[in-house]
């Protein structure tokens, strides 16, 4: 409980660079073991581990710069916000069905890019909200309530 | 079973990371979409694929796996297994075709886990 009062209100950006496969995991990692190291319901950690992990491995296959993952721990919930510069979604819609994916076969061969990663998002967050602006950038905000 | 046992069954090589007499193994899943294994591979299993690359850690780490057999004759790279003695992941190989390395397991009794 003392340590859980402590961290509660943290709040932490991690850097994610574009194309880096070989650190590419490492923000998930460091969100996982906070919060492990807080008490977080294993069930919960698992759904917030594969979520920041799908939108880390978007960061490094799609955007052009990287991008910013933002872990902010409240006591009633966990929320993720992931932002990037560009190069955007054209269509969003498209973007949430299972399959769809602008990934190259590259990229693919490395068993990435196969559409899953906002459909995996959206059946393990509690709220999922993606907005996006081709040229401009994306954010996506995930919420994962803590009971 | 320990982590032992499918070592010994299947005389895989161990490249790295874990104790074998203690890391116990609950279950399979084995898939080379790096999506399907973070979304339904659970804590305990041991991931059968053909990928090899460095991306496979960062999945068995955060998903608390057992161990990744990487099979079909394919090896990791340095990089990789590197990558996996850092996090601790247990990393083996297999000459076997994967469809025979699953095959064993689950005549060794492993299942999908439930949980």
């Amino acid at each position: 409980m003392e340590v859980s009062n402590r961290a509660e209100g943290l709040k932490e950006t991690y850097d994610v660079a574009g194309r880096d496969f070989s650190s590419a995991g490492a923000a998930s990692s460091r969100i996982k073991r906070i919060l492990q190291q807080i008490g977080v319901d294993q069930g919960i950690i698992r759904r917030i581990a594969v979520s920041s992990y799908e939108a880390e491995m978007n960061l490094v296959i799609h955007a052009s710069n990287g991008g910013r993952i933002t872990l902010d721990i409240s006591p009633d919930a966990v929320t993720i916000l992931v932002e990037d510069d560009g190069p955007g979604i054209t269509d969003i819609k498209k973007a949430m069905q299972p399959g769809y994916s602008t990934a190259s076969d590259e990229i693919r061969e490395m068993g990435f890019g196969a559409g899953m990663g906002l459909p995996n998002m959206q059946s393990c967050a509690d709220e999922l909200e993606i907005s996006s602006e081709p040229g401009v950038g994306t954010t996506l905000k995930m919420v994962f309530m803590n009971r | 079973m320990k982590l032992r046992q499918v070592v010994n069954e299947l005389n895989l090589e161990h490249l790295c990371g874990g104790d074998l007499d203690s890391v116990e193994v609950t279950g399979g899943y084995t898939s080379d979409l790096m999506s399907d294994v973070i979304a339904k591979a659970k804590k305990g299993d041991v991931w059968i694929t053909n990928q090899k690359h460095l991306n496979i850690v960062a999945v068995a780490s955060l998903l608390n796996l057992a161990g990744v057999i990487v099979a079909g004759g394919l090896r990791p790279d340095d990089a990789t297994i590197e990558k996996a003695k850092e996090e601790n992941v247990s990393l083996f190989v297999s000459d076997l075709p994967a469809f025979e390395v699953v095959g064993r397991l689950y005549n060794m009794g492993l299942r999908t886990n439930a949980g």
